[in-house]
């Protein structure tokens, strides 16, 4: 873009060290709990003067925690794997109705993405006391498949219209019905997008914080729930521990996904 | 046989038309139902709730009430401040940015992208964990400014406003990078290559071609800083430290400590209400200037 | 079993205030090449889709056979379909894409690939079995759609523009193949094509169509050399169209009127050409242009009138004889002379 501006070196420069620094701002304070974790002392010093894994021991050594751990990895599995069939299925209801009333559809499967999560969080709350599901896991399951439709719609949507239609005709002249049409000529082709669209569900579904606050609890508490209660009350090195494998597993997935496009 | 041949079959044809738009209708009925039932619903029974009194009779006074406590108009200002900060910060650190990314190579672009990427996929819980050991009375900034000599004591970094906002800045900075970076990749090269030949300076080309041609993508970025941060709970809640109460703070506070579910509501309305006509114009605003022709 | 005649009764489609296609009546006879011919926007593409299920016509009947399918759903029809695109499926192997329908009609594995495998030596692909779709040319992706159109015997066969994406030399090699396997099958067969040359060499007969209708429908001689419509005279090669009052009869010629139709071919500079019982038409060259086989030639009659002229050349032709702005006098002999019936005139 700049190959216009050869002779620009100095506004290169400028942009160059002031984009480094925003990238900084971005980064640093996901890095900054990695070395904390392996920190041996109980006070926050970085750098850390003796280092351990303690933290992580009393990451992994905590019942509370560990069931907090299997809660958001169960719920964030649920999620994806009711979120992910449902939002497939709505986008080709609003690929295939068109118009003003596949607008309405489309646009009604997303407001829970502008809607601020305190509302719907205390809407919940009591919806779920009313239907005698608070604290249940089902009940933080239709609070996360919520958040997750949104998102599952709007990386699904693109991929299901850029589908070639013609294809399904095909399949169908070829003796197939809809179904059939569908799960052996249509899913096949969208492996990927179903794929990063059951990601994204997973993922924030494990990073929800502000419904699981109100309506999870007891044994269905989830991680984030636990983080927020214990970070409110006192800095433990013990989240820089979870920080820090949680850090790890988005880089891992991160780069699964840039090696997998680049093949 | 030729009256009858003008319209034969049209009844059962419609029959089927409808039969099939039925069918793929039907296809949305599990998303709808999810979010009728899980965020609707909710939302109704909280405009009830505002609407009605402990004992189920209709009345304004929750709103009444809200409307008369210099608290919720204090709330109403904090709120719109840390959002109005978030979006100048994001603005003035987000547009540089995707401009570097967009005037770099895919290559290097889309490795300078994972350090973007990287902080949005990460739990919002970690990140403000990061920036509370960092910001400190003893961590890691503040070391540095008392270490350099800048400053002769600690700045008060967190538990207050300027924390908040840092980490509200941080929350949302890759999600306005993201729209910013994709409209300005999308500009023609050949554009800038016409402008540099026609002798606009770097700094003038910036800002009479690439700015206004990136236009709807800081916009579509800018709407989703304002409206998400509006509504923002965890980061007040952790880096404000208590000193800081936007309405999603107060929504909170006055259920959890004053048990007054009509008010919490009739607060959640108002924020709502915030929401959406400051969607609502925004959108409206920004698809009258790209109408007229000329502007930028 | 032989393949059944299609027959179309008043069938209608409405696109908003669009008529796609208004009350259209057709029979395709057992084993026949039927092709519908017209401009984009014809109702041609529309009129095969309805008959393959996938466009639902307002009103109307349509049989394959004695059965009527109207309401039938596509994948009951038992119709193989050609796409414009092929429509291949991607993900699948080309082995794959020919077994698909078999395996839907559950026969035994072994029997689909021998069955695919034949359908694909019948359509010169043998030993491209386990090629990826991806690695075919053109060519070779039409012969896979060709194969699995086929290889389920089907009860017809519909194309809609299969040869819009392959280049000349290719079309003209796919027009033969294509001709030659539908009376191999001696399967019905409905085509459809925008171009004109491949309508005149493939069919056996011919629907040129014209904002929903069915202009003319005969045999491709006919068609081009009497068409019955201005339209079709108009869509069919280069023709002029003419009041008989712009042409002066020579000879024993019968006094002429009505609106007359010349091909451009059939004009000639040379007066013999008319064969002493023909026309004349005087007019001043406005334009001359060198297309290879031919010169092309545009005079102005009387000021108002464009007359078409296509000489082949090699004959005895010089352009550097003619100048712009010259007279020039077109002979035609009677036998080239076709008068449209009805019509306004122009």
């Amino acid at each position: 873009m700049l190959d216009a501006y050869p002779e620009s070196r100095l506004a290169r420069a400028l942009l160059w060290s002031f984009g480094s620094l925003v990238l900084a701002f971005l980064i640093l304070p996901t890095l900054i709990v990695v070395p904390i974790s392996f920190s041996g002392s109980d006070m926050l010093e970085f750098p850390p003067r003796s280092f351990s894994l303690r933290w992580y021991s009393s990451f992994f050594g905590s019942a509370d925690w560990m069931a907090a751990l299997r809660t958001s990895l169960v719920l964030a599995g649920l999620t994806a794997v009711v979120s992910v069939p449902a939002a497939f299925l709505a986008c080709i209801a609003i690929d295939r109705q068109g118009g003003r009333l596949a607008r309405a559809i489309y646009a009604f499967a997303v407001i829970p993405s502008v809607v601020p999560g305190i509302l719907l969080a205390i809407g919940l709350f009591f919806v779920l006391a009313r239907l005698r599901l608070l604290g249940t896991l089902g009940g933080v399951l239709l609070g996360h498949a919520v958040l997750a439709i949104p998102v599952a719609v709007i990386v699904l949507y693109p991929a299901v219209r850029r589908f070639d239609w013609v294809q399904l005709q095909a399949a169908r002249s070829l003796g197939a019905g809809w179904g059939r049409a569908i799960v052996g000529i249509m899913l096949p082709q969208m492996v990927l997008s179903l794929v990063s669209a059951a990601l994204m569900a997973f993922l924030s579904s494990l990073d929800e914080a502000v419904i699981s606050i109100f309506v999870s609890s007891g044994a269905n508490t989830t991680l984030p729930k636990l983080m927020f209660i214990s970070l409110r009350d006192q800095i433990d090195p013990t989240i820089a521990a979870i920080s820090t494998l949680w850090t790890g597993l988005i880089v891992a997935v991160v780069l699964l996904f840039a090696a997998r496009q680049r093949a | 046989m030729t009256a009858m041949t003008a319209t034969v079959n049209a009844a059962g044809l419609r029959r089927d038309a409808a039969a099939e738009r039925r069918f793929f209708l039907s296809l949305s009925l599990p998303s709808l139902a999810v979010v009728g039932i899980g965020a609707i619903l909710p939302l109704f029974w909280i405009l009830q709730q505002s609407l009605t009194t402990a004992r189920g009779d209709f009345t304004v006074v929750n709103y009444t009430a809200l409307l008369t406590n210099g608290l919720t108009w204090r709330s109403l200002l904090v709120t719109l401040e840390l959002s109005g900060g978030t979006l100048v910060c994001c603005l003035l650190l987000g547009i540089p940015l995707a401009f570097l990314l967009a005037s770099t190579s895919p290559r290097t672009a889309s490795r300078l992208m994972v350090l973007v990427l990287l902080p949005l996929w990460t739990s919002i819980l970690v990140r403000t964990y990061g920036w509370l050991v960092l910001l400190r009375r003893d961590g890691l900034i503040n070391d540095l400014l008392v270490g350099s000599g800048l400053v002769s004591e600690p700045v008060p970094l967190v538990y207050n406003f300027t924390g908040t906002l840092i980490g509200m800045v941080h929350y949302m900075l890759p999600i306005f990078v993201l729209p910013t970076y994709a409209a300005m990749r999308d500009i023609d090269g050949n554009v800038i290559r016409a402008a540099a030949s026609m002798g606009a300076s770097l700094w003038h080309c910036f800002r009479t071609v690439i700015l206004p041609l990136a236009f709807g993508g800081i916009v579509s970025g800018s709407v989703i800083v304002f409206v998400y941060t509006l509504g923002f709970f965890i980061t007040p809640a952790i880096l404000g430290g208590g000193r800081i109460s936007p309405i999603a703070i107060r929504i909170d506070r006055t259920l959890s400590t004053l048990q007054d579910w009509g008010g919490a509501a009739a607060l959640g309305i108002l924020l709502l209400l915030i929401v959406a006509i400051l969607g609502v114009t925004t959108l409206g605003a920004t698809r009258l200037i790209r109408s007229k022709p000329g502007a930028d | 079993m032989a393949s059944p005649r299609i027959a179309l009764e008043k069938v209608r489609k409405v696109y908003g205030r669009h008529v796609a296609l208004d009350d259209v009546s057709v029979d395709v006879r057992p084993g026949e090449f039927l092709t519908l011919l017209g401009p984009s926007g014809s109702g041609k593409t529309t009129l095969l889709m309805a008959i393959a299920g996938f466009v639902r016509p307002e009103a109307g009947l349509i049989r394959i056979g004695d059965a009527d399918v109207t309401r039938l759903p596509v994948n009951k029809r038992d119709i193989g379909i050609v796409f414009q695109n092929y429509a291949l499926f991607p993900h699948m192997s080309v082995l794959s894409n020919v077994e698909y329908p078999l395996l839907l009609r559950r026969l035994p594995r072994a029997e689909a690939r021998e069955r695919a495998q034949a359908a694909l030596a019948r359509t010169q692909l043998e030993g491209y079995d386990a090629r990826d779709i991806a690695a075919l040319s053109g060519g070779q992706r039409q012969r896979v759609a060709l194969a699995r159109a086929v290889v389920f015997e089907p009860r017809v066969l519909l194309m809609d523009e299969p040869l819009s994406a392959l280049d000349k030399n290719l079309r003209e090699q796919m027009q033969f193949e294509i001709r030659k396997l539908q009376q191999d099958l001696a399967i019905t067969t409905v085509y459809v094509t925008h171009d004109q040359r491949e309508a005149l060499t493939m069919s056996d007969r011919i629907a040129v169509m014209n904002a929903g209708r069915i202009e003319q429908l005969d045999a491709p001689q006919p068609i081009y050399q009497c068409p019955t419509s201005r339209f079709v005279a108009d869509f069919m090669g280069e023709s002029n169209i003419l009041p008989a009052a712009f042409l002066e009869p020579l000879g024993s010629a019968l006094p002429l009127d009505g609106t007359l139709v010349i091909r451009a071919e059939n004009l000639s500079l040379e007066r013999e050409a008319a064969d002493g019982d023909g026309v004349a038409i005087t007019g001043r060259v406005t334009a001359h242009a060198f297309r290879g086989e031919t010169w092309h030639l545009r005079l102005e009659v009387e000021g108002e009138r464009q007359l078409l002229l296509s000489i082949p050349s090699g004959k005895s032709f010089d352009p550097a004889d003619i100048q712009i702005g010259q007279q020039l006098t077109a002979y035609a002999a009677a036998r080239h002379i076709h008068r449209l019936d009805g019509g306004p005139e122009p």
